[in-house]
């Protein structure tokens, strides 16, 4: 598991944040981030809440706006210039918490709308594409219903697919399953373990430590702000160095 | 083995039966407790004074088809105010010899948005049959062309003018308050600020107002020998006004949507135009169809104040027949007559916009 792991993780950088720093008006809620995240990599980003965690991983598809240093995702750099926003955006894949799928249009229309506006796919293969995600989060048969029609579960899978249809180099996770009923947080974890053994990047707010055990390369402690600590899976449940990390840790672990 | 029996005690537990036959309905829902005996019995009596009076006299003893003589010695209802003057109050001033062209524009404009009103008709080539009609209407309307005598629009007047004032004035409105309600949202401040002074400039002004600047300000800035259409100067100063109250209901629906909607579409990478014509507006709008509707109606209704501007709409056309001697006093049935007619309007409407609701719910 580890020797397999250690081999997929590429040594180029696809994300690269250097001196990065965001305030929330006069909260400096970011820190002087720094973080490369190779190609292949799957990192897992933990923390207790207001540490910031979400806020660093939506300033790297600019939902956030950081205000100083430098984000460089797939070789461009993160300004306000929208058509470099636009690009990343589309390289970019992420899941949110609380699923943001379109409500007003079907499951497969909520597959094909990127592909067919952004990248300008034809419809026939966008749906064939979506078709084929579907199959892969097991929910194909749901493919003509409505959001509003599916369980938490198969609504965020769904969500997956969504952005697996763009084709992204890079996945997002934004505490995937911590909007799920606790039954149904296996199936969505099962989907981004597959997804992670086919070589996906992804960066991952999570507190499912299992998962960040099982697919993580690199596990980020983040507090006040800063990443405090950062380690092997292994080393990092293990050997925790920080005592905020130990305290953080054995109060998720009971 | 035993097999469990199909049909246990618990699946066939029924709902309680609340009420049996006629007596029991009754009993309970109108006589359950003296206070709402007393109501029923109030209610029974007042339906009781009025219902067969008025029945009496717009049916039993109505006239349909007589002299307004006749009328005057008889004790019902004179409905043949409405026959003997149809033409005029449907059509106005329109040559009478002309009046056919009239009718079958508004048969175009009816049958079109009865086939308009299915949703899966909404293709492309609807709307060249709309640009079509458009053009097929105005021809009808104002002549000139193809041997049809030209008429001038100084004549047009009744259904037709309060069909055309509503039906553009309405469709004309709606998009530009969709986009006054974008605007106002806008980052760029110019744009922001632009909309807000619009919205609350028009919604600070009675509709009566904007039709008199209409009619007598702004023709004082026009440059000598220009004139505007006495309708079109009209039309225009409804489609403003009706605008601006069409914005802040769609700002609404607007603010309800939720952050999480804005930030999946941009995190695909679609732009500000396709994530507001894709994901916001089709939900946005939805959500505002109840007040959405209750404006187009109540502007629809308001195009009936053309008339201070001289504009001879359908209620102004009933109102010239009542001021007829031959006719005077018979108010009471012509303006049923015409409340009818709005009626039917806003009902289908308002009937429309409750079926849109239904097709467009995805049970979210």
């Amino acid at each position: 598991m580890v020797e397999e792991k250690i081999q997929t993780a590429g040594q180029q950088a696809i994300i690269e944040i250097k001196n990065m720093h965001k305030w929330f008006g006069d909260f400096h809620v970011l820190k002087d981030i720094n973080l490369q995240v190779g190609k292949q990599e799957r990192i897992v980003i933990c923390g207790p809440s207001g540490s910031g965690k979400s806020t660093l991983i939506r300033c790297i598809n600019r939902l956030e706006e950081h205000q100083r240093g430098q984000i460089i995702v797939d070789g461009i750099e993160l300004t306000n210039d929208i058509k470099n926003i636009e690009k990343i955006r589309a390289e970019v894949g992420m899941v949110f918490q609380h699923f943001n799928l379109f409500p007003h249009l079907t499951i497969l229309e909520n597959l094909t709308l990127g592909p067919i506006w952004v990248r300008k796919v034809p419809r026939k293969d966008a749906e064939e594409t979506a078709m084929y995600y579907l199959e892969k989060v097991h929910i194909a048969e749901q493919a003509r219903k409505y959001p509003g029609q599916l369980s938490g579960g198969q609504q965020q899978r769904v969500a997956i697919a969504r952005s697996l249809c763009m084709k992204p180099n890079v996945m997002l996770f934004d505490e995937p399953t911590s909007a799920l009923d606790p039954e149904m947080v296996k199936e969505v974890l099962d989907v981004m373990i597959s997804l992670a053994r086919e070589g996906m990047t992804m960066l991952v707010v999570s507190h499912e430590m299992g998962f960040a055990k099982s697919v993580a390369h690199r596990v980020l402690f983040m507090d006040g702000g800063e990443i405090l600590e950062q380690n092997n899976p292994e080393d990092f449940f293990e050997h925790p160095q920080h005592d905020r990390t130990k305290l953080f840790l054995s109060q998720i672990l009971h | 083995m035993q097999t469990v029996a199909p049909q246990s005690a618990s699946t066939q537990l029924k709902p309680p039966v609340t009420s049996v036959g006629v007596i029991g309905w009754v009993k309970s829902n109108l006589f359950n407790g003296w206070f709402n005996s007393l109501l029923t019995l109030v209610c029974g009596y007042l339906i009781f004074r009025t219902v067969p009076p008025f029945f009496k006299w717009a049916v039993v003893d109505s006239l349909w088809f007589s002299t307004s003589e006749a009328c005057r010695n008889a004790d019902g209802a004179c409905w043949s105010i409405i026959p003997a003057n149809i033409r005029f109050i449907t059509f106005g001033f329109f040559p009478s010899e002309q009046q056919w062209r009239p009718l079958l524009a508004m048969v175009i404009l009816v049958v079109l948005l009865f086939y308009s009103q299915n949703r899966k008709r909404w293709r492309k080539s609807l709307a060249y049959i709309w640009a079509l009609a458009l053009v097929a209407m105005g021809l009808l309307m104002k002549g000139g062309l193809f041997g049809l005598p030209a008429v001038d629009s100084a004549q047009w007047g009744g259904l037709p003018l309060t069909l055309l004032l509503s039906v553009f004035g309405l469709t004309a409105a709606y998009p530009l308050g969709v986009v006054l309600a974008l605007g106002r949202q806008s980052r760029m401040p110019a744009v922001k600020s632009l909309c807000v002074v619009y919205i609350e400039l028009i919604r600070g002004v009675p509709l009566i107002s904007l039709l008199f600047m209409s009619s007598v300000v702004f023709p004082l800035f026009l440059p000598e020998g220009v004139t505007v259409n006495n309708i079109l100067r009209a039309q225009v100063a409804i489609i403003l006004f009706t605008a601006a109250y069409i914005a802040e209901v769609v700002r609404g629906g607007l603010q309800g949507m939720s952050k999480g909607q804005y930030e999946a579409a941009e995190s695909l990478g679609l732009n500000y135009y396709q994530t507001m014509r894709l994901i916001i507006l089709p939900q946005a709008l939805k959500i505002v169809i109840p007040p959405t509707v209750s404006i187009l109606i109540s502007a629809f209704k308001d195009t009936s104040l053309v008339v201070i501007i001289a504009l001879f709409d359908l209620l102004k056309t009933t109102q010239s027949v009542l001021s007829d001697p031959q006719w005077r006093g018979f108010s009471n049935e012509a303006y049923i007559f015409i409340a009818l007619i709005y009626f039917a309007c806003c009902f289908f409407m308002s009937n429309y916009s409750r079926r849109l609701e239904r097709e467009l719910d995805t049970k979210y």
